[in-house]
């Protein structure tokens, strides 16, 4: 890391030069000198997005052994090994920061760092493969497409990758459903009840109202975010709309209309104090998924072990 | 957790044929031959490359981040290195 005795400048000069990087849009690079407050709140967002995607396994994971057809297995797989693809380029992007690989592993399995509460969701039917990738994938993307403008090198470079895959995962689930709302009554009605379920918990991944998100500003200004939670909520509300309506089923909000004035849909707000305590560990599988993934670590203990042993004796051998 | 971390390592892929390993993030793997295998799993999932480089991250040598850096002033006054600087008439052909 640079400090300001390493290049013989002044705090307040290395503060300008940040601030003149940031102003002219151009990007911070993981040896640049950077705020401690920028750096740490980029250390929690990017792993918590990397945790994200290693939990996000689980969900769709319950289903691959009963897919339908051997197609949809085969998508299923590959769209699963992506999300482990994601993580890892995020903590490789986390790791420019200084973060180590076996601190992020650990921080994930202790519970000191967090991830993203639609997956404490269980998947009770074979239509939320296709519900999450309609509705959680595409909320995702909504989130990630101007992240790949945010101010972190390494982090934008990341979701460039990340979302250029995420529409794979976005149309299968979507053309998924199409299929099922073709098939029976009995199917059709799965697809509508996995949307019931997942509708609240997709917009609520957005995080809180603007008004209760005391983060938002900094990180605005600081160019790590670029929209606003309410704003890229709305924005995935007048997307997903029409989408509902090709598809033929009811996004289950009372409150959603289309209001001319705006130039935007109306909508109601999600039970915030249902995502507090989701977020707060109270969720439904919430502990399932960190025992599983506990469980997957310590169960490859033996393989790294292993791979560590064979790599010093071919070194020494070599040697 | 007693177990040592396996080392870092920079990734390179060649897209095709005709341009150059271009530097495409890092991973962590106990050896080079396992770096090439998770660097072909983790960045080459839809036919990004047809050639891998891999190299320790600590075996890298850098220059120092400033984009002020005296390293580069040699080049930064030398506009006549550049060819609009110098001025030919508009009905000079092919140059």
């Amino acid at each position: 890391m640079t400090t300001s005795d390493a290049t013989g400048m002044e705090s307040r000069e290395l503060q300008e030069q940040f601030d003149a990087i940031i102003a002219r849009n151009d990007r911070i690079e993981p040896r640049d000198w950077m705020p401690e407050g920028y750096r740490k709140t980029l250390v929690r967002q990017v792993a918590q997005h990397a945790h994200s995607e290693i939990i996000g396994m689980q969900p769709e994971g319950n289903w691959i052994t009963r897919a339908p057809s051997l197609r949809r297995k085969a998508i299923l797989l590959a769209k699963v090994q992506d999300e482990a693809g994601h993580g890892l380029y995020l903590y490789s992007a986390c790791e420019t920061l200084g973060a180590s690989r076996g601190e992020l592993t650990q921080k994930l399995l202790d519970g000191t760092q967090k991830y993203s509460s639609i997956f404490n969701y269980p998947t009770l039917s074979y239509a939320d493969v296709g519900t999450i990738g309609w509705l959680v994938d595409g909320a995702a993307i909504c989130n990630q497409v101007p992240l790949c403008r945010t101010s972190f090198g390494p982090y934008g470079r990341a979701m460039i990758r990340i979302c250029k895959e995420e529409s794979f995962h976005q149309r299968q689930g979507y053309e998924l459903l199409m299929t099922m709302m073709r098939g029976t009554d009995e199917q059709r009605a799965m697809v509508q009840e996995s949307v019931d379920r997942f509708w609240w918990p997709a917009l609520m991944m957005f995080g809180p109202p603007d008004a209760e998100s005391p983060n938002t500003a900094q990180s605005m200004a600081w160019g790590i975010k670029r929209n606003t939670n309410d704003d890229l909520r709305q924005r995935f509300v007048d997307m997903t709309v029409p989408q509902a309506e090709a598809l033929g089923v009811t996004l289950p909000d009372p409150d959603l209309r289309w209001n001319d004035e705006r130039g935007a849909h109306d909508f109601g707000q999600p039970d915030w104090d249902d995502f507090m305590q989701v977020v707060k560990g109270n969720g439904p599988c919430n502990a399932q998924r960190i025992a599983h993934r506990r469980k997957a670590h310590d169960d490859g203990a033996w393989v790294r072990e292993a791979a560590t042993a064979f790599a010093a004796r071919t070194s020494e051998v070599a040697g | 957790m007693s177990e040592r971390e396996w080392p870092l390592y920079e990734v390179f892929v060649r897209g095709k044929r005709g341009l150059n390993h271009v530097h495409v993030g890092s991973l962590h793997a106990a050896d080079d031959d396992m770096a090439v295998r998770h660097a072909r799993d983790v960045y080459t999932r839809r036919n990004e490359g047809v050639s891998i480089w891999v190299v320790r991250s600590d075996a890298i040598t850098a220059s120092s981040p400033d984009e002020k850096d005296p390293l580069f002033a040699p080049s930064g006054d030398k506009v006549y290195r550049h060819p609009t600087f110098y001025t030919i008439p508009d009905d000079v052909p092919h140059m």
